[in-house]
């Protein structure tokens, strides 16, 4: 009797952390269709196939890296070439892991796994803003959730288009490059509403990056020096915060 | 080939995604560290919002610079995230009617 209450318990805070998750993903979904499916037509159209398109959004889940892949590819530029231009500019992914899996302490290592190998740059910064999940039960359902929500828009849009080929209106799908930078920006500004000193660290990392590409470095590269830098002028600015709520 | 590729794509971005579980799991980071963590996320959005948003439409970078403002206005209004990616969508399509 007792063990079937708390059961059902349980099960209904496992549901609501996958239901919670899937609403946090949600912007997330909007921001990678209309991606997903530029990156499939495109792919389709430098001759890779469907299973190739499909194949790589499944195991790379990484929109910039696959994009310039596509490039590469179509200018014959060599695999060892592309392989390491995907290291140079997905190598920022480890600062935000690392960010990231700080924050899960109370969650196991095996959870941890999965949920790093599903960490972009919008997977992240969503995440990072839901805090209060990682300490609550079943949070590892929540990032989950949330994660898998934004992989399934990212395979299934690049599946589309290329099985589809140029289904959307350009000047639709030109005009929603703009989503994932607002979706950034609706993650800062609340931020910054509820802490002022951080538009210091953000402002410091835009400098930092736009200071980096200027001087012709590479963008993988200045991404991750404005985030470090920018990062850690939070050593000092979220001193009083300390260990944070 | 191009499957050598996609694997080789797959494992240079899984194996820095991945090492931090591991590395967190045997290291624990003094504060201050920890501090420097928690604001890796406002950076990272800062990094990534620019200058990111002036190659919105390459030719007319001024087009990414107001819809970054409707989307921070909306933001600042309290506007649902959802709200403020559609409103920043809409105007970059008023603006290039």
């Amino acid at each position: 009797m007792q063990t079937e209450a708390l059961q059902s318990y349980r099960s209904k805070g496992r549901l609501g952390m996958v239901r919670r998750g899937m609403l946090a993903g949600l912007p997330i979904m909007l921001g990678y269709l209309p991606i997903a499916l530029t990156y499939g037509v495109l792919a389709s159209q430098t001759g890779l196939s469907n299973l190739e398109i499909t194949l790589m959004s499944v195991l790379v889940f990484a929109g910039a890296a696959q994009f310039l892949a596509i490039g590469m590819v179509a200018t014959g530029t060599g695999i060892i070439e592309i392989i390491i231009a995907t290291f140079v500019l997905n190598f920022r992914h480890f600062v935000m892991s690392l960010s990231f899996v700080n924050r899960l302490k109370t969650i196991a290592l095996k959870a941890k796994i999965p949920l790093t190998l599903g960490l972009t740059d919008e997977t992240f910064t969503v995440s990072a803003l839901y805090r209060k999940e990682a300490k609550e039960s079943y949070g590892s359902w929540f990032y989950a959730s949330l994660i898998l929500t934004a992989y399934a828009s990212w395979v299934g849009g690049s599946f589309l288009g290329g099985v589809l080929g140029d289904v959307m209106p350009t000047r639709l799908s030109q005009s929603m490059g703009i989503a994932l930078y607002a979706m950034f920006i609706g993650l800062l500004i609340p931020s910054i509403k509820a802490n002022l000193k951080i538009v210091f660290i953000a402002v410091l990392a835009m400098v930092v990056n736009f200071l980096c590409q200027m001087i012709g470095m590479n963008q993988g590269w200045a991404i991750v020096l404005g985030t470090i830098i920018g990062g850690a002028s939070g050593i000092w600015l979220l001193q009083d915060e300390g260990g944070e709520e | 080939m191009i499957i050598w590729m996609i694997i080789g794509m797959a494992v240079v971005t899984a194996i820095p995604r991945l090492l931090p579980a591991f590395i967190v799991d045997v290291v624990s980071f003094p504060d201050w560290v920890d501090r420097w963590l928690n604001a890796i996320p406002y950076a990272a959005l800062g990094a990534l919002i620019f200058p990111g948003i002036l190659s919105v439409k390459p030719d007319t970078p001024q087009i990414g610079i107001i819809a970054g403002m409707v989307g921070i206005l909306l933001s600042w209004l309290n506007v649902h995230i959802i709200g403020v990616v559609i409103g920043s969508i809409a105007t970059v399509f008023l603006l290039t009617l």
